[in-house]
């Protein structure tokens, strides 16, 4: 399957093998960059730093600040409706608790409003479940073992987010890590354990404790379909293929419902409710500065679009993570996830030349620029059929390292996603490039899931200000159920003093003023809900 | 120039690239797709499909997001199937035999045909897990059937009318939640937390200045 230059160039990597793992089972690999290192190569090479790439805000409540260019043009776009032509008197869906998103998050957040008495409707637009969380692959981070602490783990997350972390948010992401284990253990989440009950646990890039919890690489999905069942086994309502397309207010400035499309008719209907929660996910379908993503097609952004037009603002929306080993070849899953986990467990990161050029577990963000300044500065990349370059993840070091049978015990999915490529990994090693991976900024909010909106809560990827200006792995999962679980029980305890008031639109109407006196004319409509796809056919292409 | 082939969407021809999957044929095409996708990487069972190749009897079924097109093959998508799944209090069933007579019994009804493992677009060996769960042998089930992406590929072709996906996703959480061996260091942490005993060490953390974390930081010490 590998072109003839690639299978060149993995005989330099296979050269120099056997001294590498001969390092690495004597305790070695190579050292890690300094703080100043990584700051040199962050400010060279992350994408977050090149600045033609970003756009100012000139309207609504981050007026001023930068944001990607895609993101800027969506959070200032036309809505998809006229408020006019929306009948508010006709209530087609009522309930407590309104989820927007079904996947972790949503799901979560519905489990415990349900089980504090509140009655939840979950609408999603695509299936329950079809999330970025079933595609997680590498784990769940929580401080449970003797040697950890919850202390410890604030500090990597902080140090990870190079400071700009919200303190209260990280505090009780570290704080109900532990509980939240515990959670999905009794729910009957299969985590890999020894034989004893010990949690089989591994670092990822930027821990300095092993707290990785796993179910296989198939952590997230497991996750998402016990949580999924969970929601049905509880009879809590969900309604497919049906998008939030604007969030209603009312009298008071309270979030108190969304206009919902129904993703296949085009029918719009008017859902009621006391409290909302956007759990509405990323945003890698944006595909920021022509990245490929590996996040879910669903993944546009739309809680932050709906949120900002509503008046609440967001917190560090510059900032993304490319997760720096994404699939480079084949063409037909570029841009597809290779879990950490395969660094985690041995995989080391080599150049064309056969050279380890870095620590393989530095933070993502360091170890994605250290990887793009390998291809474009030192031309050390391996080229690939569509133009862009790769670099070697070594993993048959890994069945060297823990014996054979390691990766379809530990990573199947990765194997078998290979396989059907024609390419054993175990055998031989696998070309990556950082891919688009996570939002890491998102919707302002407090320790107690609230945004600046009152009775609109946010979980999930949605969120900004958890992980600082760069997550950690294995911190989006447990982010979403600390998060998930908490905007649950407070958007139940927040319904319960609710009465439901006059709903409006009159946002949306100001919003289109402010775009208006702002000077912004646009053909752009947002949310933009799926994105579209012609792969270079010209007859959609030439238009 | 990129080879291009033939291939049948829904019984209609349409010419593509060869290095295309399935999925983005479709899209190639001109379709935006709403059903029949999903994570697009193999995780979530949004597209099963089935085809045929021009010339053979035999029907396949795979991923769309997963699989290569082909030279002179007809494509239909099954994004939706509808599945039986029962509605269980997780706290009140307990992992013995009984409860998959009372929610699957149709599973005793197999046949041995194996359609389902030919079937499956995981590669998985869908009958023995079954196997499985008739006996009550859940560990086992659960393991097995771990990879499934829940398409409903398998009882789609099922004989029986099983449900395999959910036999499975039930065996799975009945052994992640009562046949697993407990956790202690877990439960010790989360009891430590509970009596508050972790608070002292992150009100100090939270109380030092941005120099000061940094330099914690920069000096941490790494497990091995």
């Amino acid at each position: 399957m590998f072109t003839k230059e690639m299978l060149d160039s993995i005989k330099k990597v296979e050269a120099t093998r056997e001294e590498r793992l001969a390092k690495v089972l004597a305790g070695e690999n190579p050292r890690r960059m300094t703080a100043e290192e990584k700051e040199q190569v962050l400010a060279a090479f992350h994408p977050d730093h090149i600045k033609s790439q970003f756009a100012e805000l000139k309207i609504g409540p981050n007026k001023g600040e930068r944001v990607p260019l895609e993101l800027a043009e969506i959070l200032q776009a036309n809505s998809r409706i006229n408020p006019a032509d929306i009948d508010l008197s006709r209530t087609d869906l009522e309930t407590d608790v309104l989820i927007i998103g079904g996947g972790g998050a949503g799901s979560a957040a519905a489990i415990m409003a349900n089980e504090n008495g509140a009655k939840v409707t979950i609408v999603t637009k695509l299936r329950h479940g079809d999330a970025n969380t079933m595609m997680a692959e590498g784990g769940i981070q929580a401080a449970d073992k003797p040697n950890d602490s919850p202390a410890q783990h604030y500090l990597d997350v902080m140090g990870g987010g190079h400071f700009k972390n919200v303190p209260e948010l990280v505090y009780k992401l570290v704080h109900d890590g532990p509980e939240c284990i515990q959670w999905l253990n009794d729910l009957g989440v299969m985590f890999d354990k020894e034989a004893d009950g010990t949690m089989v646990t591994t670092h990822g890039g930027g821990t300095s404790r092993k707290r990785m919890h796993a179910a296989k690489d198939y952590s997230g999905a497991e996750i998402m379909r016990v949580l999924r069942d969970e929601v049905v086994n509880r009879g809590i309502e969900v309604i497919d293929f049906t998008a939030a397309i604007e969030l209603i207010k009312d009298e008071q400035g309270r979030a108190t419902g969304a206009v919902l499309m129904n993703m296949e008719t085009k029918e719009l209907l008017v859902a009621r409710a006391k409290t909302v929660v956007i759990a509405t996910g990323g945003a890698g379908r944006m595909h920021y500065q022509g990245f490929p993503t590996s996040n879910h097609y669903g993944a546009t952004a739309d809680g932050l679009v709906l949120a900002y037009r509503a008046g609440a603002p967001l917190l560090y929306a510059y900032t993304l993570q490319y997760h720096p080993t994404g699939v480079a070849y084949p063409t037909q899953i570029f841009g597809a996830l290779v879990t950490e986990k395969v660094r985690s467990i041995g995989a080391q990161l080599i150049n064309a030349e056969g050279e380890a050029f870095m620590n393989p577990l530095e933070t993502r963000d360091v170890s994605a620029a250290s990887i793009i300044r390998e291809c474009k500065e030192r031309g050390k990349g391996v080229p690939t059929p569509d133009g862009g370059f790769g670099i070697w993840l070594d993993s048959p070091m890994i069945e060297r390292i823990h014996g054979e049978g390691t990766i379809e015990k530990r990573i199947p999915a990765m194997m078998r996603m290979y396989l059907k490529y024609g390419i054993d990994m175990r055998k031989q090693p696998i070309l990556i490039y950082p891919t688009l991976h996570y939002q890491n900024g998102g919707i302002k909010i407090a320790a107690n899931g609230m945004s600046d909106v009152e009775n609109l809560f946010v979980a999930g990827e949605a969120v900004g200000g958890i992980h600082g200006e760069n997550r950690l792995m294995g911190n989006s999962l447990l982010d979403i159920i600390v998060f998930g679980r908490n905007a649950g029980v407070q958007a139940a305890a927040a319904a319960k003093k609710t009465t439901l008031g006059t709903p409006t639109l009159a946002h949306v109407d100001a919003f289109a003023a402010e775009m208006k006196k702002a000077g912004i004319q646009t053909d752009k409509c947002s949310p933009i809900l799926l994105p579209r796809y012609t792969h270079g056919n010209p007859r959609f292409e030439a238009k | 120039m990129e080879k291009m082939i033939n291939i049948y969407l829904y019984g209609k021809k349409y010419e593509v690239p060869a290095s295309l999957t399935i999925m983005g044929a479709m899209e190639y095409a001109g379709y935006q797709l709403v059903r029949g996708v999903g994570c697009r990487c193999g995780f979530c069972g949004a597209c099963a499909t089935i085809y045929r190749i021009k010339g053979q009897t035999e029907l396949k079924t795979c991923l769309a997001c997963q699989t290569q097109v082909e030279d002179n093959m007809y494509v239909a998508t099954l994004p939706f199937f509808p599945l039986v799944k029962k509605v269980y209090d997780i706290e009140k069933v307990s992992p013995t035999e009984q409860i998959m007579m009372q929610l699957y019994p149709e599973i005793y009804a197999c046949v041995g045909c194996n359609a389902c493992t030919k079937a499956c677009t995981q590669g998985l060996n869908v009958m023995q897990y079954i196997a499985y769960a008739q006996r009550g042998e859940y560990e086992k089930c659960a393991e097995e059937s771990f990879d499934c992406v829940m398409c409903g590929v398998c009882s789609a072709r099922c004989p029986a009318g099983i449900t395999h996906p959910q036999v499975g996703l039930l065996a799975r959480r009945l052994t992640g939640k009562y046949l697993a061996p407990e956790t202690k260091h877990l439960l010790d942490r989360v009891a430590e937390i509970g009596r508050g005993d972790c608070e002292a060490a992150l009100a100090d953390i939270m109380s030092k200045t941005a120099e000061e974390l940094k330099e914690m930081y920069n000096n941490r010490t790494f497990e091995k």
